[in-house]
């Protein structure tokens, strides 16, 4: 397969790139460019029918469809990223919230980002390279008697980098920055991009003419709570609180080289992460951490609103197989969140959403064992605070009755990803030039065909998938299957339009066999 | 594939008339039964029909069910062992001449091999090849049009 290259400019005319970033006040300032403006400005305008931008998981899922499904050629797509590759983020940040690539994600069998198709599933793959009936058996029998099956890391990396080659990613990546996106008087799109120098910096403007754009840019980064940014703000300390997406190995470093305390914040999937490392590590290097977990929202017991909607829940973690009920993706949950909006919406969100883990067997086990001799323990409540003393952090937490102070020698903070769209450069620009609206959850409102609302323009449109359209019709965006359902809205959406092809059952057949020898599309 | 009702009710009746209808018409001369081989197909593919058509309800107690899962969905297990309730009501209905249009007694070893192999075949397309060719199905409830 061949790999990204240096430059990824290669069909780009050679160009003398601007010397400065600077866009003049014009362009700046005006929701709609006109050619001459653009002109004026001396920027080199390239032209192409379709750009991605983000470079993610979120774009290499959304051309994948519309190459094998839509019949797009790699010459009609851009990809605009600061990324060498599409899981270059995804997975550092599995990385450094403990997840190795021998270990297995939350994910579903049938997820396949680099299989559209979702056969053979990853199930199906594993046990017909590992000679092994096991992971179909446990298909079979989850979720009931088995946990649900996950994929491998390593598996679902290597098969979206096969995959790439197979579609020519590679050529349609063009490494920088994207700055911008406005819309063009005439129809569709300029992005303005920052190109990749030789050097390794972005600088310099050049603008790409689209018809349509595609931006799924993630998230626009970690969220830090208030009290964690204020006592980082305070003590100017980034040692002894971390955000658990954070690189924070020098805690389970120092961990093995001095007895000490641990202080858990959250009950999610990484929470779980953490907490299986902190205890694999003790187990295997005799360690003697402690662990205390303050939950926000503890859960005593099963929960919800009435005997239709309840969700496990024990120990404080609420538990579900994923990060939505499956039917989420496809089922009657997928059609029920179709035909809500504003409040409606808002409630159905509330109901199936809140902070899950999945319910594995392996994780049980060993905090039933940290339960039982008594080095684990959990506390319902809010933090309120963190401070330094000596050379401890004590964190002090709203309780019912009051408040408690709890000293440790590290705080990890496994809230998650912040979701906020205004914080985005290209999203806030769009929200103020380019005639986006939020949704009823704040974020980026996008049609049922992943269309952003009120934003297109002539022939041309914008799609977003991904974190930034969660709240919308669909629920899951911010997920590998997400990704694909918004992915075959977006490809079909095109084809309705003339600008790609629909992908019928005999053309399916055809491409799945493509897949299957590995040929080129 | 996570079910809707209505996804249900078309999966079924389209796998079983296409799967169903092509195993059953592979199957039926090898199968022990006796008659004219025009009144062996009347015989399976009476069955077969049976099997679609009390499908219809079994599939709305199904999705009944699935309203005490959280999750909403329909594991791969209860997909292959609902052939049980689903084989014994259709056996008892055949072997007390019934089902409308059965030409004659059916043998219990022919139906149990139809059935299974039938419910067999359906299930596993369901769970796999199915996406292949229609390829927008799982992320549809299993809608087929």
């Amino acid at each position: 397969m061949s790999k990204a290259p240096e430059l990824a400019t290669a069909d780009l005319p050679p160009i003398v790139l601007p010397s400065t970033d600077e866009l003049p006040p014009l362009l700046q300032d005006s929701d709609f460019w006109t050619d001459d403006m653009v002109a004026a400005a001396g920027i080199q305008v390239h032209d192409v029918p379709f750009v991605s931008i983000g470079g993610g998981m979120g774009s290499f899922v959304t051309v994948n469809y519309l190459r094998v499904a839509g019949g797009v050629p790699a010459s009609d797509i851009k990809v605009l990223s600061n990324l060498s590759h599409p899981w270059q983020t995804y997975e550092y940040l599995t990385r450094v919230s403990q997840l190795s690539r021998r270990q297995r994600i939350r994910s579903d069998s049938q997820s396949r980002p680099d299989n559209l198709w979702g056969f053979p599933s990853y199930a199906l793959q594993e046990a017909l390279v590992k000679k092994s009936p096991k992971p179909l058996a446990q298909v079979l029998l989850e979720p009931v008697f088995a946990d649900f099956y996950t994929p491998e890391l390593d598996v679902v990396l290597k098969g979206i980098e096969r995959e790439a080659g197979r579609i020519g990613y590679w050529d349609m990546l063009v490494q920088g920055e994207a700055r911008l996106v406005r819309r063009r008087t005439g129809g569709g799109y300029y992005v303005l991009h920052a190109p990749r120098r030789p050097d390794g910096h972005n600088s310099g403007l050049i603008a790409f003419r689209a018809r349509d754009v595609h931006i799924a840019v993630g998230y626009s980064g970690l969220r830090f709570l208030p009290d964690l940014q204020d006592f980082r703000a305070r003590m100017n300390d980034y040692h002894h609180v971390v955000n658990a997406y954070e690189d924070h190995e020098h805690v389970y470093e120092a961990l093995r080289r001095k007895p000490g305390r641990v202080v858990i914040r959250g009950g999610g999937i990484v929470t779980s992460a953490v907490l299986h490392r902190l205890i694999e590590d003790r187990r295997k290097y005799g360690l003697h951490t402690e662990i205390v977990h303050v939950f926000r929202t503890f859960y005593e017991g099963k929960h919800g609103p009435n005997q239709w909607w309840r969700r496990r829940g024990k120990h404080g973690f609420a538990y579900q197989g994923f990060n939505y009920p499956k039917s989420a993706w496809g089922g009657q949950l997928w059609s029920a969140m179709r035909r809500t909006e504003g409040d409606q919406r808002i409630k159905l969100y509330d109901l199936i959403g809140g902070t899950t883990t999945a319910w594995r067997r392996h994780w049980q086990e060993g905090l039933e064992l940290a339960r039982r001799e008594g080095w684990y323990r959990t506390q319902s409540g809010q933090m309120a605070g963190l401070r330094l003393d000596g050379d401890q952090v004590v964190a002090r937490v709203n309780v019912p009755n009051g408040s408690l102070d709890i000293a440790a020698d590290y705080v990890i903070d496994c809230t998650g990803l912040d979701g906020d769209v205004a914080e985005h450069r290209i999203l806030g620009d769009l929200l103020e030039h380019g005639g986006a609206g939020r949704n009823p959850m704040g974020r980026l409102d996008v049609e049922r065909t992943f269309e952003l609302r009120g934003s297109t323009n002539g022939m041309g449109m914008i799609y977003v998938s991904g974190a930034a359209a969660f709240g919308g019709y669909f629920p899951g965006v911010d997920t590998f299957l997400g990704l694909q359902i918004a992915a075959r809205e977006i490809a079909d959406d095109l084809a309705r339009r003339g600008m790609a092809r629909k992908m019928r059952p005999l053309r399916s057949i055809s491409q799945w066999t493509k897949w299957v020898r590995n040929r080129r599309v | 594939m996570v079910p809707t009702l209505f996804g249900r009710i078309q999966t079924r009746l389209f796998l079983l008339a296409v799967v169903g209808g092509a195993i059953t018409a592979l199957i039926t001369p090898i199968l022990p039964l006796d008659g004219p081989m025009g009144q062996r197909y009347q015989a399976t593919f009476v069955v077969l029909a049976s099997v679609a058509v009390l499908g219809v309800a079994w599939e709305l107690l199904y999705h009944l069910l699935m309203q005490w899962r959280w999750e909403k969905d329909w594991p791969t297990l209860f997909g292959l062992v609902t052939l049980v309730p689903e084989g014994i009501l259709v056996w008892v209905l055949a072997d007390r001449q019934i089902l409308p249009g059965l030409p004659g007694p059916v043998p219990g070893d022919a139906f149990l091999v139809h059935f299974v192999l039938v419910w067999l075949a359906v299930w596993m397309v369901a769970n796999g090849p199915m996406r292949v060719p229609f390829i927008r199905w799982r992320f549809r409830g299993g809608r087929v049009w």
